[in-house]
């Protein structure tokens, strides 16, 4: 490499990364600082934006700053809340270990199938993913309806005879969350499995171990990484779904993201939806971390091959 | 391994019907002649004809596509940018920052990228002015900063897979920076724009949560109309416009796809030949 060109590569690096860094430093990272501000504020629907400065300056003298730890102390009071996040970190508990039940023999199926059809195996999965997340909603609304497509098909099979009550319930809300999150299990699941050498399932064969006791020893451990990634790409956005429980559940699905929803549109309280929302990250301050972790060691893994 | 369990491709055929079967419902009773959207009552495209005499419907569908093309491409721009530093440039300042900005939007819950979008335009708007009010600009702008992410994870990939070694021999010979970035890495990369660009465009199509927050009045994109509608119930209109948007976005995807598809056929192609020769 010829000196100057070192040195001009180095002048253009600087405004390369200064481009995107500084553009998700405005309108991502900032924003966040913003949130945790206005959770400390008061709410006061008069004013617009609905709510009281922090910072003011009184009688063009003092420097006031009023930190209002109310939202917080409010979260913990009601039971909605509490009742709300516990329900949300379930909600994604469960549809998660469903993804996962659903999701790894899928996974594993696809990578164990012929290398030429492997690509359109994988474009059917992300297919769905692309197609509108509303729309795959607003299909199982009229699947699960008390009379549509699933409790008319029990119902002439005669399996049942008065219609189920399907929508509207935990049950309904697991199976939007499954259907429309599926896609990002499968995803780092095929392929860690897809790059899994298979010479160690043979060289286990070889020296007698069964392919159930092989899979159990050698590939489950082997697909550890995305299994985590997996787990976290769907547990994460799920803590905080909004539109699965507001079409397909009922009162008794009601998740964290639905309340911060309320908050902000009917109530216009921000600083207590800006609270919520700071609570809601902390809860996620782990799996994030967890997950930033499983895709860091990817690269190793990948590097090894 | 040549065994091949029987049971497990039955499951992933079954995977495959659950993905597939409740949007080909949805398409099977768009054509449905019945008001009652489950109750068959013979074939008719009525929905679609009241579907296009639906003004608003169709205003709404035009700011939506508006501000998907508009967000995909900035997002290409800055997304390309940032997949480049993070593919190149082994170490900066701050690079895990960087990289954990990038990231987060993939996964971070919409409704809490929503408030905060909202809260930063707000905040804005009484100390600079601007935005002044929100609408198409604000939405553009909050669907650019999370769906460059997608295409960063995208354009990384790519360069990581690319011979960076070609790079390097232009560089060799005297090729200033952005000449390599203009003249080799950006055409060889270009398929993965493409990819990019449909992927972010199809996103922001289909955002619900975080548009909500930052809209304002006369900014009504389609899928909030079809949120307010579908609260209500399933009906045939919907059942047709969802039927238009899978055929939509099914046409970009297989496109892309192809292009992809191709791309990896040159690249093992160009591998044997490495090899043979």
């Amino acid at each position: 490499m010829t000196p100057p060109g070192f040195l001009r590569r180095f002048m253009g690096r600087p405004t390369v990364i200064a481009i995107p860094y500084g553009w998700l430093g405005l309108f991502f990272l900032v924003p966040f600082l913003i949130v945790l501000t206005i959770s400390l504020s008061t709410a006061d629907t008069s004013l617009t934006p609905p709510f009281t400065p922090l910072i003011d300056w009184v009688d063009h003298k003092a420097l006031q700053v009023v930190l209002n730890l109310g939202n917080y102390m409010f979260l913990f009071s009601d039971d909605l809340y509490v009742v709300a996040y516990l329900n949300s970190l379930k909600t994604a508990a469960i549809s998660t270990f469903f993804c996962l039940l659903i999701g790894y023999p899928m996974a594993y199926a696809m990578a164990r199938a012929d290398k030429g059809i492997r690509p359109i195996l994988l474009m059917m999965v992300i297919l769905p993913f692309w197609t509108s997340f509303l729309i795959r909603i607003y299909a199982w609304m009229g699947i699960l309806n008390n009379n549509g497509l699933l409790n008319n098909l029990l119902l002439w099979l005669g399996v049942i005879s008065e219609p189920l009550p399907l929508m509207n319930t935990p049950t309904a809300v697991y199976i939007g969350i499954v259907y429309t999150y599926l896609p990002f299990m499968i995803l780092p699941l095929y392929s860690t499995l897809e790059k899994m050498d298979l010479s160690l399932l043979e060289a286990a064969a070889d020296l007698g171990c069964r392919p159930l006791r092989a899979f159990w020893l050698i590939t489950l451990p082997l697909s550890l990484p995305g299994m985590i990634a997996g787990s976290m790409l769907v547990f994460i956005p799920v803590v905080g779904e909004f539109v699965v429980p507001e079409l397909l559940g009922g009162p008794e699905t009601l998740m964290i993201g639905n309340v911060l929803w309320a908050e902000f549109f009917s109530n216009r309280d921000w600083p207590l939806a800006s609270a919520v929302a700071v609570a809601m990250l902390l809860l996620l301050v782990a799996p994030i971390m967890l997950l930033q972790r499983s895709q860091g060691g990817s690269p190793h893994a990948r590097g090894g091959h | 391994m040549n065994r091949r369990p029987v049971a497990l491709f039955t499951f992933l055929g079954l995977g495959y019907a659950f993905l597939y079967g409740p949007i080909l419902s949805v398409i099977f009773y768009s054509f449905n002649e019945n008001r009652l959207v489950t109750v068959w009552s013979g074939f008719s495209t009525k929905w679609y004809g009241e579907l296009f005499r639906n003004e608003r419907m169709i205003e709404a569908a035009i700011t939506s596509l508006k501000i998907a093309a508009m967000s995909a491409t900035g997002a290409v721009v800055l997304g390309t940018l940032a997949g480049y530093c993070l593919a190149r440039m082994p170490s900066f300042w701050g690079r895990t920052l960087f990289a954990g900005l990038v990231s987060a939007p993939l996964v971070m819950p919409e409704v809490i990228t929503g408030l905060a979008s909202l809260l930063l335009f707000v905040g804005l708007e009484q100390m600079i002015g601007w935005p002044d009010g929100r609408g198409v600009d604000t939405i553009t702008i909050a669907h650019i900063t999370f769906t460059l992410s997608f295409v960063a994870v995208i354009v990384q990939a790519r360069l990581k897979d690319m011979d960076q070694s070609i790079e390097e021999a232009a560089m060799d010979l005297g090729a200033r920076p952005w000449q390599v970035f203009y003249l080799i890495t950006l055409p060889l990369i270009l398929p993965a724009l493409v990819s990019g660009w449909l992927l972010a465009f199809t996103i922001s199509l289909d955002d619900l949560v975080i548009t909500s927050f930052v809209s304002g009045p006369g900014s009504t994109t389609l899928p909030m109309m079809i949120f307010s509608k579908v609260r209500l119930g399933v009906s045939p209109e919907i059942n047709a416009l969802a039927t238009l948007i899978v055929g939509i976005v099914t046409t970009g995807i297989l496109i892309s796809g192809m292009l992809l598809l191709r791309q990896n056929r040159e690249k093992e192609r160009s591998a044997r030949e490495a090899a043979g020769g």
